[in-house]
């Protein structure tokens, strides 16, 4: 039996001691039409050889990809320390630390995480992290909507340059609580948030959501953005990759007051790509929204000898406490991510935190020069990028990533899935785990697989023609 | 000692690192940061003894029984865990094209079958990352299926008083109003204080079963009647779904929508917190509103379904695909236990926690629901002991500690004063419940003797009682080099 | 048993309320801090908000709670006792004095509604059962 421990003499025992006759006279309570669960689709119990045979053939069938897709998941080297200790069942199979004084471990690392986080976004505070960026990000404006006393029309700016997925999450989540979100265009020259919509723009608003890079790898001229948030009453809220903030300003130093609150997908650091999860949301925010900020946070305190501890703290606005009146129904976070994610930022420190970032900006401009010798491989923005790019091809982009992947190249992703206008489009991404061979393989395929397009798109005319 | 105050200028883990350059950035000077963030430069083999010792101050599966009531906190295999780390699996981009994606399409697919077969409903969506999402988009499918039909009168959720903390906050969270049920002494829900509650503004009630009071609600089948008949939908908890497991189905009680807890009923690591799984189970008239993405099969072809092929849906819920990896994990545990090891979670759940409560029962501790059969779970109320002692549950449970052994759950549910909430689930050895037993009956036993002992618990943890005032009151949630942090 | 001063007004949620001039002065009883135990938090309105009587005023947070207040009449807030936002443990331990919350200018005179110090001291009795 898979996992249960008893022998018949266990059962006969136990079941003498309760008083019962055989086990399922345990479930004379439940009403007899009910207990009847028929399990006949689902297949016999297999042994650890034979699903490791299975799990095996499943994952080669995935395996081995050159990638070059960012679009909110990004692949960076990640040091072999890092899963080995988080894989520690102390780490693995430890419940939230309700009972303080036996999860020191995780309360102490934390706290590390989050003086970390919170260095990182120049803000405050932090908490111990939330599901993952989307999820974040819609958290992040249900608190910023609390929060904000000055402005309550419960009006929301997010960009179009957020990330598609990002946005309709938040719509998804913060819809049903008669939050309303307003699109910000993005300048086609820059690919940036439109300064002259906002300088148009007469309503009222709550929070401005600011993302840095955003989605098209472009960086936002976030103190603009920012001082025009706070000029309207309204809280900013920078939605961030984590890595780039090794380079680019935090949010906290944005403008003149800095973001409000800093939220996004803390995967960079750390954390594998595993098919899109788990991965973890990040949340920090200025002192003053402490008390409005969701989910676990972990405080420094005394035990009662005088030595220092850490606890759960600031619990009585969570679910289980407050109930309907939560500031939150989040009740887990993403603990074993965060704590891969606290020793990955240990190993890596100030310096290797940069190195990956500035090592991913500098691949990323050398692949943009070698696509720009190719015909018809254009940038469609103008302006400063971090590690992506959205570059215009001459030949349909879902073809041409069909193509590539027959060399085994993830080429990048399809902007049309989200935005119509640039269905001529792709958006790639260069991280520091690509070389130089890499890079000049890729540019190598694509301007092959271009050739080969056209040159069937040309076939085709012919035969057209001569028909 | 805090990872910081290891840190010393100049040092790295440099085998770790990118190699050095020196790149140009061309952009402007006022977007760049100009400070160095706070993170610790310490060597590889520092960061690595220092939170393996860290480690080593947490309790764990791996390590102590966990007898944490609604938390099914059983045995979480390591062949499965191993397995999800398979590079193929690992270093899978989740905007793959679907031809590169057909290994793991084919495992959410497969677990999705078997969610459905095990919880008796038609529809499943695996992208809620944890439970309380997972109540989250069950309730929003409730609100969306009432909105198609033009019912937009339906304003209220009903939730017994006994419910998890996330019942009611996941409502309010969907915009609903919360009326809250009594129940009966039995613990079973109060059939006519329902009654009188339903009405045209019903939109659905939010259930456990069994309850969170450890006992199957008997009357089930009349609940969901009585809610069905006044127009309202019945949501499942499956925070306890390990108590049924193979035995009783959610969608043979009558229940519409329901969620899974893949980090409970399907033993994935609860990781300090989490990742968790929420993945939701539908009745047939709620399928056209479940959360994207799904995967469907064509042929022997796996694909996405999205907001395209489904314009019904209640939308996306996270990033990507949930929690993929804990998917991943779930499916293959279902695949070890397979039919025969489902039926037995529930049986052997059951007996462990009947068991245990007899024993307790023997030794002189009050059970809450005397009458009535354990579930998975069952309720020790401390209430006797509090008022002729003056010790408090929590005084057991830090004592309990000192014996190494994980505390029950401790106040809740908030209904039953004093109480400790008892879970051992399946995995555990008959050695491992006598153990815990005895145990308890020792820490009964000091508090008559010397009630000190239990009020000053724990003794031989790496921290005694820890002041959790101290730390509400004169915040210090990040370390900071500049202050003194008065310890 | 905790302490009822007979000069104050009671509500049935545990607000006690003093007049003072055209203004009064509102707090949480003694029974209500000891329930709550060591209080760690106060959330107080802003100047000029109104409220109606029985409408959630302000949030007091202990380790294990958070609590509303309830508003026991209705009014206009023209004071907050600041002192408690660095100090809440004041209201643990000076509930009648130097815990006070703030000071409202009433709307009407519905101190009709309000209970007695020998009415209150029934009330806690008879929950305590």
């Amino acid at each position: 039996m898979p996992f249960i421990p008893h022998t018949d003499q266990d059962i006969q025992a136990m079941l003498a001691t309760i008083g019962a006759a055989k086990v399922e006279d345990l479930f004379d309570e439940i009403p007899t039409s009910l207990r009847h669960a028929s399990l006949d689709t689902t297949a016999s119990g297999l042994t650890e050889m034979e699903l490791s045979r299975l799990m095996r053939e499943r994952a080669k069938q995935d395996g081995d990809l050159l990638c070059f897709i960012g679009a909110g998941a990004y692949e960076h080297h990640i040091p072999a320390a890092v899963w080995e200790v988080a894989s520690r069942g102390e780490f693995l199979t430890a419940y939230t630390p309700y009972q303080a004084e036996a999860s020191q471990g995780t309360l102490q690392l934390l706290y590390e995480y989050q003086t970390m986080m919170a260095s990182l976004m120049g803000l405050a505070v932090s908490n111990a992290s939330l599901y993952d960026g989307a999820s974040a990000l819609a958290e992040a404006i249900l608190m910023a909507v609390r929060a904000n006393r000055k402005n309550q029309s419960h009006q929301v700016l997010i960009p179009a340059t957020v990330h598609p997925h990002y946005r309709q999450v938040v719509e998804a989540i913060v819809g049903q609580q008669g939050i309303q979100l307003t699109e910000v265009p993005y300048d086609p020259k820059t690919g940036t948030t439109s300064l002259s919509f906002l300088e148009a723009f007469s309503g009222n608003v709550t929070a401005f959501v600011i993302p840095q890079p955003n989605f098209f790898g472009q960086i936002e001229e976030v103190d603009a953005l920012t001082d025009w948030a706070h000029a309207h009453d309204a809280l900013a809220i920078a939605v961030v990759n984590p890595l780039a903030m090794a380079i680019l300003k935090a949010p906290g130093q944005w403008g003149q007051d800095g973001a409000d609150i800093a939220c996004g997908e803390g995967q960079p650091l750390g954390v594998p790509l595993a098919s899109g999860g788990p991965y973890y949301g990040f949340l920090c925010c200025k002192m003053d929204f402490v008390r409005q900020l969701p989910g676990r946070i972990v405080g420094r305190t005394v035990d009662a000898e005088g030595k220092p501890g850490f606890v759960l703290t600031l619990q009585a606005r969570e679910q289980h406490i407050r109930r309907a009146k939560a500031t939150s129904n989040i009740c887990t976070n993403q603990g074993l991510l965060v704590t891969a994610s606290t020793i990955h930022m240990s190993l890596l420190g100030p310096k290797g935190l940069r190195l990956a970032a500035l090592a991913s900006y500098q691949n990323t401009r050398l692949l943009s020069q070698k696509l720009s010798a190719i015909p018809g491989v254009k940038r469609v923005f103008h302006g400063a990028a971090f590690h992506e790019m959205v570059l215009r091809l001459p030949q349909p982009v879902n073809q041409v990533l069909v193509e590539l992947a027959k060399f085994n190249i993830q080429g990048g992703y399809a902007m049309g899935a989200t935005y119509f206008e640039l269905n001529d489009c792709l958006l790639v991404c260069v991280t520091e785990t690509k070389t130089i061979l890499d890079l000049d393989e890729y540019a190598d395929k694509l301007q092959f697989v271009l050739e080969k397009l056209a040159d069937t798109g040309v076939t085709l005319e012919k035969k057209t023609l001569v028909d | 000692m805090l990872i910081f105050e290891q840190s010393q200028k100049g040092r790295s883990a440099r085998a770790q690192l990118p190699r050095e350059i020196t790149a140009e950035l061309d952009i402007p000077a006022h977007l760049l940061r100009q400070d160095e963030p706070l993170l610790p430069e310490v060597s590889e083999l520092q960061v690595v003894r220092h939170y393996t010792r860290l480690s080593r101050k947490n309790f764990s599966i791996d390590t102590q029984f966990y007898p944490l009531g609604s938390c099914t906190m059983k045995y979480n295999p390591r062949g499965v865990h191993r397995l999800a780390f398979l590079e193929g699996f690992l270093n899978h981009h989740p905007l793959s094209l679907e031809t590169q994606s057909q290994g793991f399409m084919a495992c959410a697919y497969e677990l999705q079958e078997i969610l459905k077969n095990v919880t008796g409903m038609k529809g499943v969506s695996l992208t809620p990352m944890a439970g309380a999402q997972g109540e989250f988009a069950g309730v929003a499918m409730i609100r969306a299926y009432h909105e198609s039909r033009g019912d937009t009168a339906r304003t209220e959720i009903l939730v017994p008083d006994a419910a998890h903390g996330t019942n009611p906050a996941s409502a309010v969270q969907c915009g609903y109003k919360v009326r809250e049920i009594p129940t009966g002494i039995d613990g079973n829900v109060d059939i006519e204080a329902l009654r009188a509650a339903v009405g045209p503004q019903t939109a659905g009630i939010m259930l456990t079963n069994p309850s969170t009071l450890g006992v199957f609600e008997q009357k089930i089948q009349e609940i969901a009647k009585i809610v069905h008949q006044a127009g309202g939908l019945l949501y499942y908890d499956g925070a306890n779904l390990n108590a049924i497991l193979g035995k009783v189905r959610p969608g043979d009680m009558g229940f519409d929508v329901m969620h899974i807890n893949l980090h409970k009923t399907f033993a994935t690591p609860h990781g300090g917190g989490g990742p968790g799984g929420g993945p939701v189970a539908v009745s047939e008239r709620l399928v056209p509103f479940l959360p994207m993405p799904i995967v469907a099969k064509s042929g022997d072809f796996y694909r996405w379904l999205t907001e395209a092929d489904c314009p019904q849906t209640i939308g996306r819920l996270s990033s990507f695909m949930g929690n993929a990896g804990i998917i991943l994990r779930a499916y293959m545990y279902a695949r070890l236990l397979g039919a025969e090891g489902m039926h037995r979670v529930a049986e052997f759940a059951t007996l462990n926690a009947n068991y245990l409560l007899a024993r307790l029962k023997a030794a002189g501790f009050t059970p809450a629901y005397p009458t009535r059969r354990a579930s998975h779970e069952f309720i020790i109320t401390l209430k006797q002991e509090a008022k002729e002692l003056h010790i408090s549950a929590l005084d057991v449970a830090k004592r309990l500690l000192d014996y190494d052994f994980h505390a029950p759950t401790m106040y809740f549910p908030l209904l039953v004063p004093e109480c400790l909430l008892i879970e051992p689930t399946e995995t555990e050895s008959k050695e491992a419940l006598d153990a815990f037993a005895d145990a308890m009956i020792k820490v009964l036993d000091e508090a008559k003797a010397n009630p000190e002992l239990l009020k000053n618990a724990p003794h031989h943890l790496p921290v005694r009682r820890l002041d959790e005032v101290k730390a509400a009151r004169e915040l210090d949630l990040v370390y900071d080099p500049e202050r003194s942090h008065s310890l | 048993m905790s302490s009822v001063p007979k000069a104050l007004k009671y509500s049935k949620t545990h607000e006690w309320v003093r007049e003072e001039d055209d203004t009064v002065i509102i707090g949480i009883t003694d029974h209500a801090q000891t329930m709550l135990g060591d209080l760690v938090y106060v959330e107080l309105p802003e100047l000029e908000f109104s409220f109606e009587m029985g409408q959630e005023c302000a949030v007091i947070e202990s380790v294990k709670a958070a609590a509303d207040i309830y508003c026991p009449i209705s009014g206009e807030v023209v004071e907050i006792n600041e002192l408690l936002l660095d100090n809440p443990q004041l209201i643990n331990e000076d509930p009648y004095g130097k815990g006070w919350l703030l000071r409202l200018r009433p709307f009407e005179n519905d101190f009709k509604e309000l209970l007695t110090a020998e009415q209150y001291t029934k009330l806690v009795a008879s929950e305590a059962h």
